[in-house]
């Protein structure tokens, strides 16, 4: 068992948990105000890898040789992409089927979804194939003890890190953060209180398609390929995971996150099918035993 | 339920049998339009057994074609791998329709097993699991070298053909049919309507759930071993997600709930798939521009969207033509 439990496999399973921690923010902040599954958020994921891939080409034929500031446009461009698609994407989408039936968004965001990866692979721009991700900063591995751990690791885990605080600082101290907490809690009476709830669940969706954004141009970064269908994967792994750690609950979605990434790289150093199958074996425990997820509360139905 | 309307049924399914037949035999139709009509028969299998789970019982699976993967994985296994058997074998169609049943027996089971979980719990659950089913059974039958694993399992006798494909089409849609007619249907349109409601004068909510399940699932195993002995093979890609959604587009264009539409989409879809990629080839070669088969795609999803904001009941709504009708409506 050492094989698969040591120093390395944790590091690398909090970088994957970093990763999937990013995704699965936007999906239970979506959940948690609109209610909504919102299947085309790996998407956004893709395409802030595909904005970061455009930005770092775009800037390097401008300008040579400014490593940092390249390195935050980048991310900036990455994170643009996936906030403004996905704000189009609840304007044009899913704000008219607002007070339908449920499934009627949710269908839609399927639709979302795969409009986006085939138009992506229609595009001659762009393509079906995969392409090869740049090294936006150079590689180096630093050495500790048994473990080798690569500058793109703390550099995942940094940001994640700090986009996470960020967001909680936004959530708990600002008039807005505020605002978003009183629409998850109750639509109608936050409506009553004089909230632009429209205002808001844009806002959610900005700041749910930025992250998933930022964390496509990580995932660009550590895994150096990109293709439109990226986002499938990881989107449908975060989702599991924040109905782990309780949809609709922010740090739950973190905490899931985090599991998922160590239970999938545990699980893959000892088989690759297992670790294939291991966040769908996740998910089907959590719904025997725990449908609420771990952090998540029980919501009696109201009649 | 004294007056059964199915001879009405029979006697249309009967005259489409015989136009095509004669159609094809005097070379009115060639073999290309009967394979898509073939084909188009057996979406309605999909489609309306996929009906009965999002559009009666009102639940939402993502995973229809990994049921059919399903079937056609173990329908194929049973006629290529263990009985060998080819058209010209004694006993070779009986063997076939046995291994069609087991097939969708198999999907049933399976249906079961990640249905039961998933439908306790209200809420879009269902569709996340299936979501991951489709994707995880995918990486099985890539897995398995016994079935050919990423080649797929190939060499499967071609038994299906217009006549077996319409009879199957035709169970299907009778039992469809008059399951919804029944007590049981009853009860999971009291499902779709209000859970809650269903719940409380007694109806056994997750019961009626996991059973419109597993039905979806059996006939979606038959249509997989039916698109299996069609095709000649069995591979992994045919049974993916986006498949699953061209199912879902069937259902949701032709109206969620009715029968009727789910089979006239199911029709009308596959000959726009097939003219969509004969138009966008088409285009491309004469224009000389790099215009590639993700476009069909790009405008299905369109039209999935487009559905949903403009016509959110789709083609039939709930209603159903006289045909289908078990008795009056009063």
């Amino acid at each position: 068992m050492g094989a698969i439990f040591n120093a390395q496999q944790i590091v690398n399973g909090l970088q994957v948990g970093s990763i999937y921690a990013l995704i699965a923010l936007g999906y239970t902040m979506v959940y948690g105000i609109v209610r909504l599954i919102n299947f085309a958020h790996g998407d956004f994921y893709m395409l802030g890898a595909y904005a970061a891939y455009g930005a770092f080409f775009a800037f390097n034929a401008l300008f040579v040789g400014k490593t940092g500031l390249m390195a935050f446009v980048v991310l900036i461009a990455s994170m643009a992409a996936g906030g403004v698609i996905a704000l189009l994407a609840n304007r044009l989408a899913y704000k008219p089927l607002r007070y339908k039936p449920k499934l009627s968004s949710l269908i839609t965001a399927i639709g979302v979804s795969m409009f986006l990866e085939y138009f992506l692979s229609a595009l001659p721009a762009v393509g079906p194939s995969y392409r090869s991700f740049p090294d936006i900063l150079p590689r180096v591995n630093i050495n500790l003890g048994n473990a080798v751990i690569s500058n793109y690791v703390i550099i995942d885990i940094v940001i994640a890190a700090v986009l996470m605080v960020g967001l909680t600082l936004l959530i708990k101290k600002t008039t807005l953060g505020k605002a978003m907490r009183a629409v998850s809690q109750d639509k109608d009476a936050a409506r009553l209180m004089g909230i632009d709830i429209e205002k808001v669940i844009a806002f959610t969706f900005l700041i749910g398609g930025s992250f998933a954004g930022a964390a496509g141009l990580l995932a660009g970064m550590t895994y150096p390929r990109i293709v439109p269908y990226m986002g499938i994967q990881p989107g449908l792994k975060a989702f599991i995971a924040a109905v782990l750690g309780g949809i609709g609950n922010i740090p739950g979605a973190v905490l899931g996150a985090y599991i998922m990434g160590l239970a999938e790289t545990f699980a893959s150093a000892y088989n690759s099918l297992i670790g294939e199958g291991i966040a769908f074996a996740i998910l089907i425990i959590v719904l025997l035993v725990r449908p609420r997820g771990l952090l998540g509360e029980k919501i009696a139905d109201k009649i | 339920m004294k007056q059964l309307k199915l001879p009405k049924l029979l006697i249309f399914a009967l005259i489409f049998y015989s136009a095509i037949q004669i159609l094809y035999g005097t070379e009115i139709l060639n073999g290309y339009i009967l394979h898509i009509i073939n084909q188009s028969l057996i979406y309605v299998i999909l489609a309306v057994s996929l009906n009965l789970i999002n559009g009666i019982t009102g639940q939402f699976s993502l995973g229809h074609m990994g049921f059919a993967g399903v079937g056609a994985y173990v329908s194929g296994t049973i006629s290529t791998l263990v009985f060998k058997i080819n058209p010209s074998s004694p006993n070779g169609m009986l063997i076939f329709i046995f291994a069609i049943i087991v097939g969708g027996l198999a999907a049933a089971v399976v249906g079961f097993l990640i249905g039961f979980p998933s439908l306790r719990l209200k809420g879009d659950y269902l569709a996340i699991v299936t979501l991951g089913f489709g994707e995880i059974i995918r990486t099985v039958f890539n897995n398995i070298d016994y079935v050919g694993g990423p080649r797929g399992l190939l060499g499967i006798p071609k038994f299906s053909n217009f006549t077996t494909i319409i009879v199957a089409a035709f169970i299907t849609l009778v039992v469809i049919r008059n399951l919804v007619e029944s007590s049981h249907g009853r009860a999971m349109l009291a499902v779709r309507e209000n859970e809650l409601a269903a719940e409380l004068v007694g109806v056994n909510t997750t019961r009626y759930k996991v059973m419109a399940f597993v039905i979806g699932a059996f006939f979606a195993g038959i249509a997989g071993g039916l698109f299996a002995h069609l095709l000649q093979m069995a591979h992994p890609t045919q049974f993916g997600f986006i498949k699953s959604v061209e199912v879902l587009i069937m259902i949701y264009a032709g109206g969620v709930g009715s029968i009727t539409g789910s089979t006239i989409a199911a029709f009308a879809l596959t000959f726009l798939s097939e003219g969509l990629r004969i138009g966008i080839r088409a285009i491309a070669d004469a224009t000389g521009l790099p215009i590639g088969g993700e476009w069909r795609m790009v405008v299905y999803s369109l039209l999935l969207i487009f559905i949903m904001l403009f016509k959110t009941e789709g083609l039939m709504g709930t209603k159903e033509a006289k045909l289908i009708r078990l008795k009056e409506v009063q």
